[in-house]
């Protein structure tokens, strides 16, 4: 596998039965692929964390997963309403879900944590009023893949 | 520990996957907060939790958790059913609360991950 492969999402807003599906399709696609289980693990919980905070937080946006030799490279975009402050809401328990989310066994400020945690590189663009892009990283060792 | 005998030790009942009572599981994590579930990392644990939503099984789907056991006697509806079937994942009901039915895991020698730093 010399090219690298291509998937694209899209994600609703507020949408709790379909949340989730981009993350179990590209894990299912990774599986197929013959990618190692815990590189696989690595992707699917940093990607799933990502996307349930577009579903939660956002108003629904799109995430484009490219798969190489080397690494798998997420990008998470939505359409607001961004993040004000970005080191802020990466700390471990904050929080802005209300009681109704909470309830659902979201809204433990974990998600950002532990997409640094899974992920090998994270890095979040916000503009308040335009938006967050989300950029994870996941490198392949070579003696794995 | 395999799944039969979690079931047993929780005299709880299948909801599905059944038939996958002899799978070996390694560790437990008990939680109602699906974030917490997500930054344990074990091999074929079981989860234990008092929630009941599609996103349950997307998460046990995502860690590849082999068994969930609901407690206080929740039941999930059809379509959580049937993602579970789909993902091979074994659902159980128990009439316990979370305190005494991971109690009850941990006297059989289940153990949980490292604490979280
Ligand atoms: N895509 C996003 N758009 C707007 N705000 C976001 C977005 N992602 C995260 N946030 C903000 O950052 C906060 C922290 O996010 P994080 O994922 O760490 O926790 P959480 O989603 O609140 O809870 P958990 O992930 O544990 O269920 C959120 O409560 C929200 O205020
Ligand atoms: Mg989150």
């Amino acid at each position: 596998m010399n090219e690298s492969i291509t998937l694209n999402y899209d994600v609703d807003s507020n949408d709790f039965t379909r949340a989730g599906e981009a993350s179990s399709s590209v894990k299912r696609k990774l599986k197929l692929m013959g990618v190692d289980p815990d590189i696989i693990r690595k992707v699917a919980i940093s990607l799933y964390e990502g996307e349930i905070n577009m579903v939660i937080h956002s108003y629904g946006g799109t995430i484009e997963v490219i798969i190489s030799t080397d690494m798998i490279e997420m990008i998470l975009r939505d359409k607001g309403p961004g993040i004000e402050d970005t080191e802020l809401a990466m700390q471990a328990g904050y929080t802005t879900a209300p009681d109704n989310i909470r309830s659902l066994g979201f809204g433990a400020g974990m998600g950002l944590p532990n997409m640094k945690k899974y992920s090998d590189d994270l890095k979040i663009e916000s503009v308040v009023g335009k938006g967050t892009t989300v950029r994870m990283k996941v490198y392949i060792p070579k003696n794995i893949s | 520990m395999t799944i039969k005998d979690i079931k047993e030790a929780l005299g709880a009942r299948y909801i599905c996957g059944e038939e996958l009572e002899d799978r070996e599981v390694h560790a437990a994590c008990g939680s109602d907060m699906l974030s917490d579930v997500l930054a344990f990392v074990k091999d074929r644990a079981v989860l234990l939790t008092g929630l009941c939503n599609p996103q349950v099984i997307r998460t046990a789907e995502m860690m590849d958790i082999v068994c969930i056991v609901f407690v206080r006697g929740k039941m999930p509806d059809d379509v959580m059913i049937e993602m579970a079937k789909e993902r091979d994942i074994v659902l159980l009901s128990s009439g316990h609360r979370m305190f005494s039915a991971c109690g009850l895991l941990y006297e059989k020698g289940l153990r949980g991950g490292a604490p979280y730093r």
